[in-house]
């Protein structure tokens, strides 16, 4: 019954348009949004998260539906689209359900590039910002560490990140599979297009050790060459840059190859047949194919990487039908925490521990007391469970009483805690 | 003692089978445990050495049973030790099968304790078979590691990620594996040679006599001194290391039984 007051509204890349998504946008902190949500009538915890993919609010209500219409208002209140429309481009899960969304975006199975990492973090900030504004209660604060936690499992436990998805990242790796470490090594840049600069930053990024960007036009050359602390040279030093470096990236503009078969095989004598990794981003390409033929000289065009990236992406979609496998597990878990969340359940557990405890003393003790009458241990057995039920008392009406001042799920958390129902609520 | 040697085989089969499963599920503890049963069957190996010295009263590495399974013990040692101080990734895996297989032929050699032919009561006797047969280990590994080396380098030429490409380590880092183990072995082959050849003056009259054994020891000892020599020199490194690495192996073991069993010669009462 209690499961059904979580209640997760969002709109994602999957159910709207960019168009619609830009007018939702929040932009700064979450402050604003989160006081206005807690203002909506039955709204007892939130959490609201906002990325560029997606907005979500993550609630707990004691009328849920009531609450999901004035939510949604709030999340389409500057779209000027009605209810009916806000609808169709959001959705709503209840419950179970919401559960297994929120473990899924946090574990990046719902993201637009499955795996990518950033989500997590950007959820967590999420839940920083309404701990803040002391918007989450005990229920949130349970789902949203599980879902952190759940997110973490996924990742170590399958093999989700584990590959490039994008050309410029795959590139870098497969420069890692030649060269090992990239420290002691150099880079040329020919040509100072986009794509080019995008893959000298994670080449940098991973400790390359020299940059030199060679281009038509000298004063791009020596503008790209400051950002990246590397030196600029002209287009025609290139046979003489290429005998000592060890990675090039080509993307120029050029009709024709620049590079060609002829002009490499004479270098690679000179660079002691040290490998070469040359990376051909250019469209026309700028590098003979057949400079792959070569001894220690490794070419890839954009096809080719295209072509990795495409596998890794495969790869992924296979590691995120495992990662289902944890969800559905945990949601299973944490299920069975929410059910034990409400006043029967808990009374039933304290109760059953406390039998538990008494009946193994008491089969300890008469053990040990084996001269007694019957009448006698009869008496001890009832010493016993007169001691369990007056110790228990005060719990159960205090537990029982309903003050509507209080936070009935705060009692419950503290009444659990107190008597360790809740084996590894210490996670809390 | 016979039962030492049979454990152990066991033990490196199993290993090998441990390795060849943590190579494709790639789950750590696996690799703990094959290490392991690994390092058992090296310790009981060692036992079964010691045992087969005291109960012959020679160094036992006299017939082909006892130097293969010797080859195999330097190995597992090696790599073991490899563990230590070099480590390289899913190189378990190409060093376990070799092993396991040199331990095969020497349980299917006669395992018979001849008495010790009287040419070879020497103290040179322990001291140049063991650094030879190292030798030989370190070869191997440096084969292990150009096969390793060649299947990433076809993986990332052909541009088709198969099974190794992310198991095995860098090119880099293969190659210099290759570098590491040509040095060490070259060392101890040339030590051998040397060893080898003051023990014939001593034994014979004379340091070197064009015996085929010592023949094809000077063959695989040029192999690999041109092999050292163009790396540093030339530039061999990466690929064409690799290739060499192998094709001096094939030197290794032709020097190892080749000569033995076509050849003949006074090396030949090994065997």
């Amino acid at each position: 019954m209690l499961a059904e007051s979580i209640v997760i509204i969002g709109v994602n890349h999957k159910t709207a348009p960019v168009a619609v998504r830009e007018k939702l946008a929040f932009s700064g902190d979450c402050a604003g949004p989160l006081l206005t949500l807690m203002s909506i009538e039955g709204c007892r915890e939130c959490c609201f998260l906002s990325t560029c993919n997606r907005v979500e609010v993550i609630f707990v209500a004691s009328d849920p539906a009531a609450a999901a219409v004035a939510v949604r208002g709030f999340l389409f209140a500057k779209s000027g689209l009605a209810d009916a429309e806000a609808q169709q481009y959001s959705y709503m899960y209840h419950g179970k359900d919401a559960v297994e969304h929120l473990y899924h975006v946090a574990a990046s199975l719902d993201s637009m590039v499955v795996g990518e990492p950033q989500i997590l973090g950007q959820l967590k900030q999420a839940y920083r910002e309404a701990l803040e504004q002391k918007t989450t209660g005990v229920i949130l604060n349970r789902l949203l560490h599980k879902s952190f936690s759940v997110a973490k499992r996924v990742r170590t436990e399958t093999n989700i990140g584990g590959s490039a998805v994008s050309i410029s990242y795959a590139a870098v790796e497969l420069a890692k599979k030649i060269f090992g470490s990239l420290r002691d090594k150099a880079v040329l840049l020919v040509g100072a297009g986009e794509m080019a600069e995008l893959a000298a930053e994670h080449l940098v990024r991973q400790g390359i050790g020299r940059v030199i960007v060679a281009n038509r036009t000298v004063e791009r050359a020596v503008k790209l060459a400051l950002r990246f602390n590397g030196t600029a040279v002209g287009l025609a030093e290139l046979t003489t840059q290429l005998a000592e470096v060890d990675i090039l990236v080509s993307s120029t503009g050029a009709t024709d190859l620049i590079l060609t078969k002829d002009q490499v095989k004479p270098l690679m004598r000179q660079r002691r047949n040290r490998p070469l990794f040359l990376i051909d981003i250019a469209v026309p390409r700028d590098l003979d194919p057949e400079l792959n033929d070569l001894d220690n000289v490794y070419l890839y065009d954009i096809d080719d990487l295209k072509n990795v990236v495409d596998v890794n992406k495969a790869e992924r979609e296979k590691e995120a039908l495992r990662a289902e496998g944890i969800v559905a597990e945990e949601v299973v878990k944490f299920g069975q925490w929410l059910e034990g969340m409400d006043l029967a359940p808990t009374i039933t557990a304290i109760r059953q521990k406390a039998n538990g405890i008494r009946e193994a003393e008491v089969a300890k003790t008469l053990g040990m007391l084996k001269s007694l009458s019957e009448n006698e241990r009869r008496s001890v057995e009832m010493l016993a469970n007169a001691i369990v039920n007056k110790l228990l008392h005060e719990p159960m009406v205090f537990l029982k009483n309903s003050d509507p001042h209080d936070n009935p799920q705060l009692k419950l958390a503290f009444v659990r805690q107190l008597f360790g129902l809740d084996k590894d609520s210490s996670e809390q | 003692m016979t039962l030492f040697f049979q454990l152990t085989l066991y033990l490196y089969l199993l290993a090998t089978a441990v390795y060849v499963a943590h190579f494709l599920s790639q789950h750590k503890q696996v690799r703990t445990v094959a290490r392991a049963i690994l390092l058992a069957g090296g310790i009981l190996h060692t036992v079964y050495f010691v045992a087969r010295y005291v109960a012959a009263g020679h160094t036992p590495l006299t017939s082909n049973h006892e130097t293969v399974s010797f080859f195999a013990w330097s190995m597992t040692w090696a790599f073991l030790s490899f563990w230590w101080r070099y480590r390289v990734k899913n190189f378990g895996v190409f060093v376990t099968p070799l092993i396991s297989l040199l331990m095969l032929i020497a349980a299917f050699s006669s395992q018979e304790m001849a008495p010790l032919p009287p040419a070879l009561k020497s103290n040179w006797l322990p001291i140049h078979a063991s650094i030879a047969i190292m030798a030989n280990g370190f070869m191997a590994m440096a084969f292990c590691g150009g096969v390793m080396y060649l299947l990433q380098e076809r993986e990332i030429k052909k541009k088709k990620f198969g099974i190794f490409y992310s198991r095995l380590p860098s090119l880099e880092a293969l190659d210099n594996l290759n570098q590491h183990c040509l040095a060490f072995g070259f060392l101890l082959l040339t030590l051998g040679i040397i060893t080898g050849s003051v023990w014939a003056k001593q034994a014979w009259g004379a340091y070197w006599q064009w015996d085929p054994k010592e023949t094809w020891s000077l063959v695989t000892w040029l192999i690999y001194a041109a092999i050292l020599h163009q790396r540093l020199t030339m530039g061999w490194r990466r690929r064409r290391a690799a290739i060499m690495a192998i094709a001096g192996f094939a030197a290794v073991l032709f020097t190892l039984w080749g000569v033995t069993y076509l050849l003949g010669g006074v090396h030949s009462y090994v065997g």
